[in-house]
Formats: structure tokens, C-alpha cells, sequence
């Protein structure tokens, strides 16, 4: 049996939480949270071990695994701590809000030997994982475009008044839906060496983009479009669709439908010439509780089998997650105009918390000379 | 309890296998008349419950039910809630306790006051009871069989190991609401034994049940299992699997099962209405 920790107990956390205690390989579960009325009711109707500060819980209980679910300015000092107290972690998305961040967790976990990942829970759609599939044997040959597209009605309102309002905090769309869909297509093509055109479009929100539009330059000849916007209310959720196309065929799915089209016969089993589709009923496996979707438990069980094997093979690792923390941070240079290289992994020795301090600095300084 | 049960996905864009299809059928149903053609149909072929989530277009409907008691004759409403997504959305831009403010607030003095109290003394059973009131206030005058708490929140509270929350729901959901408790699940074996350990008997479970194993935690033995033996009133839902399955098969094996006493199903088409509830009564 492993014994879990959750630092965050937001809609998330309470969600991994949820899962992991009805996961038949742990045991313990012990939570963290800042608020002390989410706090209570927890302490009031269930078992687990609550606390208002996560070393104390680290200290205090023998974690074989961690969850950390907070807002993503508190990512970095919290892993960094676990990974010290050789605890495997799970990070929320996006790792970190800078890619020197992300970088010092990346590596600490790798000297340390410990399984990391990051819950970009795309990855484990049955769809998603079929476009992958089937990119990899070759199906659609040579691929040479790549469409991602996110839609959905976060911010459709002006005046919200949470931390996804606040640049600082993690707020905008490029820190959550625009996280997804880059990590999607990485997934499927693999990085772009160039960003080019970004608009990070302000709707509602006075302070943080709600739409991101931009071309993607990948080292291998091929190009990629990304479009997303978060302040789209003709859809009722989040709507995540990705279209690859190659010279023998193209993919296009969402997160219920993969279809796949082939200009010729592929002599394959279950292949044809022309349209094949294929559901997520399925390409779905069975899990064992099934709480907001079997990609939520999926992803958890993955990370539960890594960890009990020490397994450091991981789909979602920190290390993966750097990259799309990197497309981040290129899409924003490119979006202000700033030169965008894609080798951004300038060395910092500043603490966490410290680097987040001057990040913040160097935006006021900006905002300061702008109005002037 | 009815064998047949009319379900409301279709009506506010929930399509599990296409994201295409559930916007048109959001376009179709954006006229309320619409919705009220089908429901309609639905009654006037026989089918006399109707599941439905407590989003804001229901008011209408419940008043459409109240205007042609008549003709809506025996006809049960039987709300699920809450209306996740209206939560969900809020919690985004109000956060978790500012979204229990908005709500527990309502607009009645009398709940702000109540509501107030309780979230300042961390009373969340009764913070519960006021959110039930709050979304079933729609439904007064209609007849209501059994209230239902929505997956998203029964499987919470079942992960999480909140069990009190069920046998508290249960008991207000009578006492208050002459009602059925009712609770749909993706994990209906674990659920079933957690209420049977908290002595709530008999109670309505609706669960994914299909032939392709799809969303059944557990699998479909230990559901076959459960099903036979088990002392509950189980209602089968996505037994076409969002399609993946030819109806007349999959109403034929939810009838091979010994044990299910009712299948849940939406559509839009008077025809597959009409055939589904045949083949739902041929085989169950």
C-alpha cells in the first residue's frame, strides 16, 4: 500500500483525492489546503489526515506520492520540497509559470530517481490516444500539418474576479486550455522549433489573454495551427479537437470521435480505403472507479503503476511538460515581439519564489514604462 | 416504478459520441416549443416519467406539465441534480465558497438567513438540504417520484468516503419531498454496498449498464452479480452505449440480465422513441 498526500483541495484536487482513496494501492491519504472551510468539511465527514501546511504533512507522514493541486505560482516550492523528501510527485498543469521553474523540478526529479507527471489528462483519451496510434504506424504517411483547437466558456463575462484573472497567479488562457492543446500536438508531432503570427487576444479579461492564435514551425518541415479561445459559450464545455494531416491520409478527433481517412487500401485488419471511425466507447478501457470521465482515473492509475514499479519511463513526466512550457513562453515573446528562440533554458539560481518575485517586478516595471 | 424513462440529454447538447450532433440537437432545442413537441409525443405514447436535470429551461417545462394536467395525466418529473456545469462555471469565476454564497443565497430572505448561518457554523448538511431546496423549487406543483443526486456528486462523495451525505440526502428527500432517493453512479457496486452498510433500503440506482462493458466500473460480472442479488431498484442507462451498440441487441441483453427494472433513454426522433420503448417492453 502507498500512502498519498494532495496539497490543493480546488475542483481538481478534490477530484484526485476522490480517486485515489478509492484506488485499490493506497492507503493513507493525507490533504493540505489553504482554506480552513473547504478544510473543515473534509475533517468533518471523512478520514484523511488535514492540514493547513504541507511541510508539516511531508514531515509528519511517511508519503510515498504526492498530488499538488494549488494555483501554479505555488507549484514550484512545494515540488521542490517533495522531490528533497524523495516523495514521486503528480503536478497539476502547467507545471510551473516559467520554464527556469519547471526546469529546476525537472532536474531535481531526475537526480533524484523519481517518478514525476504532470496531468495533462488528453493524453489518456482513448480517442487522442488512437490519433497517436495510428500517426505512429505510419497509416496517414508522412505528416506534414497539424491543426489544435480548444473552445469553450470559462470567461464569458467581464469583471470575473478570480485568480484566472490575475497574470501573475497563472490566470489566462495560455497557462490552461492553450496548455492542453500544445501538450496534444507535442504529443502527436513533437515540439515546434518556431512560433510565428501569435495573437493573444484580451475578450473580457482586462489583464489576461482569453484567445491564442498562432503558426507552429516544426524542425522536420512540419507546420501547425493553434486556435483556442476560452470565452466561447456557443459550447457548453471545453471542446478539444486536433487534426493531423499527412500525404497517405489525415486524423481529425475530438475527445468522442477519431476519424481517419486513407487515400488508399492499407492492407491492414480494421483499416479501410476512405473513412474509418472509431469511438471512444470503444477505445475506452474499463477503470476501476470512474469519477469525471475514465481519463481522470486512467492518468492516476498510470502514475500509481509507475511509482509501485519505479518506473521513470512516464508519458506526462516534467521533463515532457518543459516543452510545453517552453511553446508557452514562445508564444508569449512572440506575441510582444520579443525575440522567440526555442533555446530559452537560461540558467537561474533564484529560489522559486524569488524568480516569481522578479517576474512580477520586471511585468510592473513594463506596465509602469507603458503608461508613461 | 415505470419500465420506461425518458431522459433529457438531447435537450441541452449531450452527445457522447459526437460533439457535432449534440450542437445541433442545442440549436433544434433552443426553441423551448421544441422540447415541449417531444415531451408531447413521449406522454402521449405512454411514457409517463421523465428524468431531467435542474437546468433553468425545466421551469418551463414543469409549467407546460401544470397547464395540461389533463393530458399529462400520471406524468412524473423526476429531477436529477444539481446542474453541474452551472456549478462547475461558477466555482471558475467565484470560487468554491463564493459560488456556495451565490447559491445558498437564492433569493428568498429566508434562506439567506438560514444559509448564512449555516455556512458560518460549517453546517454542511444543512448547507445540503438548502441547496436541494433551492434547486427543486422549480418543480413545485409537479409530480415528483424521486429526486435524483446526479453522478458527478454521487461518485464524489463516494470516492471521498462522505457516506453520511447519501443517508442524509435520503432521509430529507422523504421527509420533505414525499420522495424516492435516488442516485445515479458509474461505480453502481461499490455505491450498493456502501448504502447497504448505511441502511438505506431499497434504493433507486441508475447505472451505466450495456452490453460493451463501457463505463461500468467493476465490469460487467460483478454488475451481473450485483444486480441479481442485491436488494435495489436498478435503472439501466447508455445501454446503446451513445450508439456503439444496435438498439434491438442492446435492449435484448439488458432484458437477458436478471434484475434490471428499468431503462433510461433520450432521444429526439418520435420513431426511435416509439421503437425503443417497444423494444424496452418486449424484453424487460
Amino acid at each position: 500500500m502507498l500512502n498519498a498526500g494532495i496539497i490543493g483541495i480546488g475542483k481538481m484536487g478534490l477530484s484526485h483525492c476522490a480517486l485515489l482513496n478509492a484506488h485499490p494501492d493506497i492507503g493513507n491519504v493525507a490533504i493540505c489546503d489553504a482554506s480552513r472551510f473547504q478544510l473543515a468539511g473534509l475533517k468533518k465527514y471523512t478520514d484523511f489526515s488535514c492540514y493547513t501546511d504541507y511541510k508539516k504533512m511531508i514531515q509528519e507522514h511517511e508519503l510515498n506520492l504526492l498530488f499538488v493541486a494549488t494555483p501554479s505560482k505555488f507549484h514550484c516550492d512545494m515540488v521542490l520540497y517533495a522531490l528533497e523528501n524523495n516523495i514521486h510527485v503528480f503536478c497539476e498543469k502547467p507545471l510551473s509559470l516559467s520554464v527556469q521553474e519547471s526546469k529546476r523540478m525537472a532536474d531535481l526529479a531526475n537526480e533524484k530517481g523519481l517518478v514525476t507527471q504532470v496531468g495533462f489528462h488528453n493524453r489518456f483519451i482513448g480517442t487522442f490516444q488512437a490519433v497517436k496510434r495510428f500517426i505512429d504506424q505510419n497509416l496517414i504517411g508522412e505528416v506534414y500539418h497539424i491543426n489544435g483547437e480548444a473552445y469553450g466558456p470559462v470567461v464569458i463575462e467581464e469583471g470575473a474576479g478570480t485568480w484566472r484573472a490575475v497574470p501573475e497567479e497563472g490566470g489566462g488562457c495560455l497557462f490552461d486550455y492553450v496548455a492542453h492543446v500544445i501538450n496534444l500536438m507535442q504529443y502527436m508531432v513533437g515540439s515546434p522549433e518556431k512560433v510565428s503570427g501569435t495573437i493573444l487576444k484580451k475578450i473580457y479579461s482586462k489583464h489576461v489573454e482569453d484567445a491564442a492564435y498562432s503558426s507552429f514551425f516544426y524542425k522536420n518541415g512540419i507546420t501547425g495551427q493553434l486556435s483556442v479561445n476560452w470565452s466561447e459559450e456557443t459550447y457548453r464545455k471545453m471542446s478539444t479537437k486536433v487534426e493531423v494531416l499527412g500525404k497517405k491520409g489525415k486524423i481529425v478527433s475530438d475527445a468522442q470521435e477519431c476519424q481517419l481517412y486513407l487515400k488508399e487500401d492499407p492492407q491492414k485488419e480494421g483499416f479501410e480505403k476512405g473513412w474509418n471511425s472509431f469511438w471512444i466507447t470503444d477505445q475506452t478501457e474499463p477503470v476501476w472507479f470512474n469519477l469525471r470521465g475514465e481519463e481522470y482515473s486512467a492518468q492516476i492509475d498510470y502514475f500509481i503503476q509507475k511509482v509501485k514499479n519505479n518506473d521513470l519511463d512516464n508519458v506526462n513526466s516534467f521533463e515532457s511538460s518543459l516543452e510545453t512550457d517552453k511553446v508557452i513562453q514562445i508564444l508569449r515573446a512572440d506575441a510582444e515581439g520579443r525575440p522567440c528562440e526555442t533555446d530559452i533554458m537560461g540558467e537561474s539560481r533564484e529560489s522559486c519564489s524569488e524568480s516569481a518575485l522578479s517576474n512580477s517586478f520586471w511585468m510592473f516595471l513594463k506596465k509602469l514604462i507603458r503608461s508613461h | 416504478m415505470d419500465k420506461v424513462i425518458f431522459g433529457d440529454n438531447q435537450f441541452f447538447g449531450v452527445n457522447h459520441l459526437s460533439e457535432e450532433r449534440a450542437r445541433q440537437h442545442m440549436k433544434k432545442f433552443k426553441d423551448i416549443r421544441n422540447i415541449l413537441n417531444v415531451l408531447d409525443y413521449v406522454n402521449d405514447i405512454g411514457i409517463k416519467t421523465f428524468m431531467v436535470t435542474t437546468y433553468d429551461k425545466v421551469e418551463h417545462i414543469c409549467e407546460h406539465v401544470k397547464r395540461n394536467t389533463a393530458r399529462y395525466k400520471d406524468f412524473k418529473i423526476n429531477p436529477c441534480l444539481p446542474y453541474a456545469h452551472k456549478y462547475a462555471n461558477s466555482v471558475a469565476a467565484n470560487g468554491i465558497l463564493g459560488t456556495l454564497k451565490k447559491y445558498l443565497g437564492g433569493n428568498l430572505l429566508q434562506s439567506v438567513s438560514k444559509g448564512g448561518v449555516a455556512l458560518a457554523k460549517k453546517d454542511f448538511t444543512k448547507m445540503m438540504e438548502l441547496l436541494v431546496d433551492a434547486e427543486l423549487a422549480m418543480f413545485k406543483g409537479v409530480n415528483i417520484e424521486a429526486v435524483f443526486l446526479q453522478n458527478v456528486v454521487t461518485d464524489l462523495l463516494l470516492g471521498l468516503g462522505m457516506y453520511d451525505f447519501f443517508l442524509s440526502f435520503s432521509d430529507y428527500v422523504k421527509e420533505r419531498y414525499g420522495a424516492q432517493p435516488g442516485f445515479i453512479t458509474m461505480n453502481m457496486p461499490l455505491l450498493v454496498d456502501v448504502l447497504e452498510e448505511r441502511n438505506v433500503e431499497n434504493p433507486l440506482i441508475c447505472s451505466s449498464i450495456n452490453k460493451i462493458n463501457f463505463r461500468m466500473s467493476g465490469g460487467i460480472d460483478l454488475y451481473r452479480t450485483y444486480l441479481a442479488g442485491k436488494n435495489i431498484q436498478a435503472i439501466a442507462m447508455q445501454v446503446l452505449a451513445a450508439g456503439a451498440i444496435n438498439p434491438e441487441e442492446a435492449v435484448e441483453f439488458i432484458g437477458s440480465l436478471n434484475g434490471v427494472d428499468a431503462v433510461l433513454f433520450g432521444s429526439s426522433s418520435p420513431k426511435h422513441i416509439l421503437d425503443t420503448k417497444n423494444l424496452i417492453e418486449k424484453y424487460l
